[in-house]
């Protein structure tokens, strides 16, 4: 039976340019893209394609040096126009000009009766191969699984509380069979229970509500009720030496298509959104893909940035950048480069913010869809424990003790105050509500490298 | 507005690394941003927006809910001075101008040492100027008795900043609120300074006849000894000159002599409003600190004693600087408990210990100051013990 869980706690962060319901399938971009640093624990990636090779969807392009097996494919087919390294020959990104029609690697297929019957290490395998194992992530640290491990649980949220999120009835309708597969694959993986995270009050997708074999819990709140390491913190909570994988359910729909259809298939809704955007809507595609056809002609003004994924937590790509792999949505927000003369004291409605003081009145009015920009508003300053982080954080963890034992570099202390539970994500709402402007994710994720490297 | 921003991206350059005045850039950081909000954006990784609100805005608005304090003492301050030398019918603006040429010296004094301090130190220890020190710089007026020599607010502040603030790292590592340090430097070194007739200003003009300069806190002190009741004391004094001066209702309203901003609960409980409607002060420790002072109150009742100990609870509340401690020094947040459930136990022991201290130490009258710098360095034990509370959870769930 699954849970019914109330959080009080967060914020949601009400953005204007919210996607509409509206599902096209545009002309495909040219060009699709692979980045090792959209990945978590990777030691070092080994090409293993050269430039001017042609792939097939699935067909592998680099491998983690330590975990050879882990492959990462590319989602369509297609030629490798550019292998783009940094310094010191770092890989920064794989870059493939799709063909007009994909063409797919072939692996075996299976019936459903036959999927009952397949060993673990036959369904790990296959997955390995096709290049979806990646999109399991492994807590604690949020890192790609690693294929010797039995988690103790697999937790899939499925719904978004971030801004601007989109909303997943439309992003897995009618995937209802490859969910259920993927469900079934999943849970042979596991020492325990297969847990779908779903929201109280939305509509929820049959995809979702009809899932046999998991637990279907419930959630209730604000922002970030949606995110899985909160779900974890409240379902059955990571301890020390416990591992837990995470999965998008994009991911579950992949491997079960993986196992019914033997193709590795990277379609992908994305969501274009925020307010920069003219018709901010969904667009199908593939992962990785460029945003430049989504945006061409599409912008309100030039001065912009384009962001992967959500404003909280994603990453800015630029305006012909590409779409990360674990992101369905893309954010445009206005650059928020612009002095404000005396900005720290002038009053305005307009402005967004989780604080009551002087001059701010977004609280008198939370339903009101904003335009938020880029800025800073403010500068770095020394901690300030105004009680704010605890305010956005539905778990029992003190952030800011815990962010100061990563400022301390205290691997203990770390561990006593829960950092296991936590990634950026779930602490992300902390960086935005924050008067002295820390660089909250970053931190966090400085102290997992450590806790994980030590 | 160009303008203005234009001189200061001329001179800008000349405080990078590496330029003339690369010593100087916090003290122009500090300029600068107080003109502009500044045009950084965020990171191309992490949060790419940010809430609205930065430290300035925070501390402007603890200042904001000082504001009705600061009013109503400058106008005190005056009052208490007509009163005093026998001018019962002065104008409202003779009040005003009275109080005002006594307050507006002392906040130019508390703001100009502690800002320069805080340059200096910035400039040297090379960290950004914080806006902490912009309510610190008003708390000490606020808490200073009007007939305070300059001299001596500008070493106390002096003293406050450098020993009790700069000396642990600066702004946010203080172990001691800042005011209250300035404040009780001045009790100490000073003792004869800051007690008897200081409460009240009264200039070259003589007092009139059976004028005192006691306080609520020394007639119940005194009541302890003689046995008088400590009411019918407080009702029968100011007879001839400040008819009924503390009557309760009168010592709610603050229409007594005292530090600058204290004299007021009524004040002091719209400030209150403000920081807890606003969210800048802790609610939890505004409402324990009073529930600790009127529940200890209460439990002295009972046991009882000598005349102080019998006073009503409720007096406690009304009395000394209570209410002012409570709302704005209690709740400063780097120097209170960090954590929620600790916030409540801090509060609580500061009421509980300003009572006590107040009816079992005569010497010290001003039982709230050392009740809470007695907390403040007891705060991160508090924490300790709830953050120990939440690891052993953590541990216990793991073992089951």
């Amino acid at each position: 039976m699954g849970k019914f869980i109330k959080l009080k706690k967060g914020f949601t962060i009400n953005l204007a340019g919210k996607a509409a319901p509206k599902v096209v399938e545009p002309e495909q971009p040219e060009t699709f893209v692979i980045k090792p640093s959209d990945f978590h624990g990777i030691y070092l990636p080994k090409v293993v394609v050269k430039e001017g090779d042609s792939v097939k969807a699935g067909t592998a392009l680099f491998h983690d040096k330590k975990h050879e097996n882990i492959l990462f494919t590319a989602p369509v087919s297609g030629e490798i126009v550019e292998i783009k390294r940094g310094e010191k020959r770092k890989l920064l990104e794989i870059k493939i000009l799709a063909d007009k029609k994909v063409e797919f690697e072939t692996f075996p297929k299976f019936s459903i009766s036959d999927i009952g019957n397949l060993p673990a290490q036959e369904i790990k395998n296959q997955i390995l191969k096709s290049g979806i194992w990646p999109s399991i992530v492994q807590r604690p640290y949020g890192v790609v699984a690693d294929p010797m491990a039995t988690p103790k649980a697999i937790h899939i949220s499925a719904f978004d509380t971030h801004p601007l999120a989109p909303d997943y009835s439309i992003l897995f309708k009618g995937q209802d069979q490859a969910f259920q597969v993927g469900v079934d694959v999943l849970k042979k993986l596991t020492s325990g229970t297969v847990h779908v995270n779903t929201h109280s009050s939305s509509e929820l997708s049959t995809v979702f509500s009809q899932v046999k074999g998991a637990n279907v819990n419930k959630f209730s709140g604000q922002h970030p009720a949606g995110c899985v390491g909160v779900q974890i913190h409240h379902i059955d909570p990571i301890n020390k030496g416990d591992v837990v994988w995470t999965i998008s359910p994009l991911g579950v729909i992949q491997i079960g298509k993986l196992f019914l259809q033997g193709i590795y298939d990277a379609s992908r809704i994305v969501a274009v959104t925020g307010s920069e955007v003219k018709n901010p809507q969904y667009y199908k595609t593939f992962t990785g893909a460029s945003v430049k056809k989504f945006l061409d002609k599409n912008l309100n003004n030039d001065h912009v940035r384009v962001i992967s994924g959500n404003p909280l937590t994603g990453t800015s790509i630029g305006k012909d950048g590409h779409i990360g792999f674990f992101d369905q949505q893309v954010s445009v927000l206005p650059e928020g480069d612009y002095y404000e003369f005396v900005g720290w004291i002038t009053p305005g409605a307009r402005k967004l913010s989780f604080h009551r003081s002087i001059g701010l009145f977004s609280f008198l009015s939370p339903n009101k869809e904003r335009v938020v920009d880029t800025n800073t508003h403010g500068e770095p300053r020394a901690f300030v424990q105004s009680g704010v982080f605890e305010q956005v954080t539905p778990m029992d963890i003190l952030p800011t003790h815990l962010l100061k034992s990563i400022l301390a570099e205290d691997i203990d202390e770390m561990e006593a105050l829960g950092i296991y539970e936590v990634i950026e994500e779930d602490l992300a709402l902390c960086e935005f509500v924050d008067v002295s402007k820390h660089k909250v994710q970053e931190i966090l994720r400085e102290g997992l490298d450590l806790v994980q490297n030590s | 507005m160009n303008f203005l921003r234009n001189q200061l991206d001329k001179v800008k350059h000349n405080f990078e690394k590496g330029q003339k005045w690369e010593k100087y850039y916090y003290a122009y950081e500090a300029l600068d941003t107080f003109m502009f909000a500044p045009n950084t954006t965020n990171d191309v990784k992490g949060s790419q927006i940010r809430d609205a609100i930065d430290l300035k805005r925070l501390m402007m608005t603890v200042i904001i809910a000082m504001v009705p304090c600061l009013l109503f003492g400058i106008w005190n301050v005056g009052h208490q001075h007509f009163l005093a030398i026998g001018q019962a019918g002065a104008t409202l603006g003779d009040k005003l101008w009275v109080g005002a040429l006594q307050v507006v010296p002392i906040i130019i004094i508390s703001y100009g040492v502690g800002l320069g301090i805080e340059f200096v130190f910035s400039s040297l220890r090379k960290h950004p100027v914080n806006e902490g020190f912009l309510v610190t710089g008003m708390l000490i007026p606020l808490v200073m008795p009007p007939d305070i020599p300059l001299w001596q607010v500008a070493v106390a502040t002096a003293f406050a900043v450098i020993i009790g603030k700069e000396a642990f790292g600066g702004t946010g590592m203080n172990v001691v609120n800042i005011a209250l340090t300035a404040r009780a430097f001045l009790y100490f070194a000073y003792p004869t300074d800051i007690s008897g007739g200081v409460w009240t200003y009264l200039g070259d003009a003589q007092p009139v006849a059976g004028y005192s300069g006691a306080t609520p806190l020394s007639l119940a002190g005194d009541a302890a000894t003689t046995g008088q009741n400590v009411v019918e004391s407080f009702n029968s004094f100011g007879a001839g000159w400040n008819e009924g001066v503390f009557t309760f209702s009168n010592l709610f309203m603050g229409l007594r002599p005292g530090s600058i901003g204290e004299t007021s609960t009524l004040m002091c409980l719209i400030g209150a409003f403000i920081l807890i409607a606003t969210g800048a002060g802790s609610w939890k420790i505004i409402v324990s600190v009073f529930g600790g002072a009127y529940a200890m109150g209460l439990f002295l009742n009972l046991v009882g004693g000598n005349a102080f100990v019998e006073m009503p609870a409720y007096y406690h509340l009304v009395i000394g600087g209570l209410a002012f401690g409570a709302v704005f020094m209690a709740t400063d947040p780097v120097t209170a408990s960090q954590t929620e459930t600790g916030k409540w136990v801090y509060g609580l022991l500061i009421g509980m210990f300003t009572v006590l201290i107040r009816v079992f130490n005569p010497a010290y009258p001003e039982g709230i100051m050392l009740a809470i710098l007695l907390m403040n360095v007891f705060a991160p034990l508090i924490d300790y013990f709830v953050v120990s509370a939440n690891k052993k959870r953590r541990l216990q769930r793991a073992t089951v």
